[in-house]
């Protein structure tokens, strides 16, 4: 909201960024804006497009994580910013068949929508760039032993978190599918998340949004609450102090995972080892709600080649440091946010956030950049101009110039692969040349006893 | 071969700063027991690690050379360790016409928290390096 109004920032919402070129206070972007079909400086946010669309309550809505339906034409949700509509190019009659009476464009006063909207590109230099791209949830339909989306009463935190919310689509009512009140709701931890055959890494935001779930179904609804969880991870600010108070509130905690939810006698049973009494264990409840874990999001991958940022292990991207540069990646310039770093809650992400909105500032403000000293340089009399190191830069830091290579230091980043791709030795890699490794290799042999260094 | 059951061979490792050296570092505070007779080269990446100095140590007088880097994938330089994974498997195909066993030269990849595979894959190349003997050069 606040960087909507801020009259420095300018916001390209429903885009993506299709080419960066460039380096370190030089670089060169490209977005494309996806066509919205509605023209945003007209666009009052009214809502009466969506209320005259033929798709009107039939398209499920994806911030109500499918448990409503939206038009073809809407507004994502109330808080949007920009608070405009958009029309879903992918169910809309008149996009998808060609014909449709277009009662939005009746219904729209301000004239706001466009039809004939294209691809736009924009494109604009800048000095530094955040990445803030975010993540996706696991699928848990890939863990079939749950029953998501085999057995309807088994949701995921995302939809029962808008069943909890007054605003949402059942009014703040938790309920089974067919509408009755559950007498016990089971939450399950770790869905994908600390397993090596789906994601091995904890998602860390989970165990508290479980806690807060499992006290917003003990205030929302009269049922037993059962969490199943392997640990339960609550470090943070008041996070413990708020676990105790839910086990306060009467809430079962058992410590074990799920290894199966089944229908029996209208009920489901979730069956687990209670680690703790070393005792199998099955639950019967109304309502199962699966804490799913954290996945990079779709795309990253891209996003990374695009940006010539590395992936950690995990698939998220990998920061400079893990411990001392946490917001900056490997590569000059770009600076990481949030939850595509690693999977983080509000606050962590607000200051991550703000640290790499400040090292962005810093670095600009700043008008130099310190960089290592172990880049590479080119004798220019030995280069060939055969461009072999071109092609191996991993960070495209050199480019030929008048048929010499030449490195851009403030790219460079010392790796060195160009030096031994180099067969005109045109090509020193400061602190690592050839004499000095090679110095190295003779001292290390010149001693009779293997070296104790 | 077994004369050279006494032989102590020397060999050189290059292992690249971000995830080998890292690793051997880990394996040493972890306290894991891996032959001394690598001996080690600090290289920003593996990717730095040309034919031509591998060609150098051995002349140098190395009975073997382990060129240690990250996995593929986890690069610090995104792509460093590719070219070493071409290089390095096409030198090992043209050291035999230099008179030198192939196996005398062998790349491997160990993150910065695989002190323990680190461990096994020196000594393993070690054993190896051991049953090859001394490397006469002439």
């Amino acid at each position: 909201m606040d960087a909507g109004r801020h009259p420095n920032v300018e916001l390209l919402t429903y885009s993506e960024v299709v080419d960066v070129s460039g380096y370190l206070g030089n670089f060169h972007v490209r977005v494309r804006r996806k066509p919205r079909y509605v023209i945003e400086d007209l666009c009052t946010g009214c809502g009466e497009c969506t209320e005259a669309c033929v798709w009107k309550d039939r398209v499920p809505s994806e911030y109500e994580a499918g448990l409503g339906k939206r038009s073809a034409a809407y507004i994502p949700f109330a808080q949007a910013v920009p608070l405009k509509a958009v029309i879903d190019p992918e169910t809309c009659l008149l996009l998808t068949r060609g014909k449709c009476n277009q009662k939005c464009v009746q219904a729209c006063e301000a004239k706001a929508i466009d039809f004939d909207m294209k691809d736009t590109y924009v494109e604009f230099d800048v000095g530094a760039v955040v990445l803030a791209t975010g993540y996706d949830l696991y699928d848990p339909t890939r863990m079939p032993e749950y029953g998501y989306g085999l057995d309807p009463d088994v949701i995921t935190a995302l939809q029962f978190e808008r069943m909890t919310s007054t605003s949402g689509p059942t009014g703040g009512k938790v309920t089974t599918s067919d509408g009755r009140q559950p007498e016990a709701i089971a939450l399950l931890h770790c869905i994908g998340s600390r397993d090596e055959n789906h994601l091995p890494h904890c998602s860390r935001v989970c165990c508290m949004y479980a806690i807060k779930q499992a006290h917003m179904a003990r205030d929302k609804t009269d049922a037993e609450v059962y969490q199943f969880y392997i640990d339960i991870r609550s470090a943070g600010k008041s996070y413990e102090e708020f676990y105790k108070r839910i086990q306060e509130e009467g809430t079962h905690q058992i410590r074990g995972k799920v290894s199966s939810v089944r229908r029996e006698n209208g009920r489901l049973v979730v069956r687990a080892e209670d680690t703790l009494l070393g005792a199998l264990v099955e639950v019967p409840v109304d309502l199962v709600v699966l804490m799913n874990g954290w996945q990079p999001a779709e795309g990253t991958k891209e996003v990374a080649q695009m940006f010539r940022v590395s992936l950690s292990p995990d698939g998220f991207f990998l920061e400079a440091h893990p411990k001392l540069r946490p917001v900056e990646t490997n590569t000059g310039g770009i600076f990481l946010a949030g939850a595509c770093q690693s999977p983080k809650d509000i606050p962590d992400t607000v200051a991550q956030a703000g640290g790499a909105a400040v090292q962005a500032v810093k670095m600009l403000a700043r008008g130099v950049v310190d960089i290592e000293p172990t880049v590479a340089h080119v004798i220019t009399e030995r280069c060939t101009g055969c461009g072999e190191c071109v092609l191996v830069c991993p960070y495209q830091a050199i480019s030929l110039v008048e048929g010499k290579a030449e490195v851009n230091p403030a790219l460079c980043t010392g790796c060195g692969t160009c030096v031994a791709a180099c067969v005109s030795k045109a090509i020193v890699a400061e602190h690592f040349t050839d004499e000095q490794l090679v110095a190295q290799v003779i001292g290390l042999l010149a001693q009779e006893e293997p070296a104790y260094v | 071969m077994s004369e050279n059951n006494g032989y102590e061979p020397r060999i050189v490792g290059f292992l690249c700063n971000w995830c080998s050296y890292a690793g051997a570092d880990g394996a040493g505070t972890a306290r894991i027991k891996y032959p001394s007779n690598m001996r080690v080269v600090r290289v920003m990446c593996s990717g730095r690690v040309s034919p031509e100095l591998v060609l150098r140590t051995f002349r140098q007088g190395a009975d073997g050379v382990i060129v240690l880097g990250c996995h593929i994938g986890d690069c610090h330089y995104a792509e460093g360790n590719h070219r070493t994974a071409k290089r390095i498997p096409m030198l090992r195909n043209l050291l035999g016409y230099a008179g030198i066993h192939p196996d005398r030269l062998r790349l491997d990849w160990a993150s910065a928290a695989e002190g323990p595979k680190l461990a096994e894959i020196v000594t393993d190349f070690t054993e190896r390096i051991k049953e090859l003997g001394k490397l006469e050069t002439k």
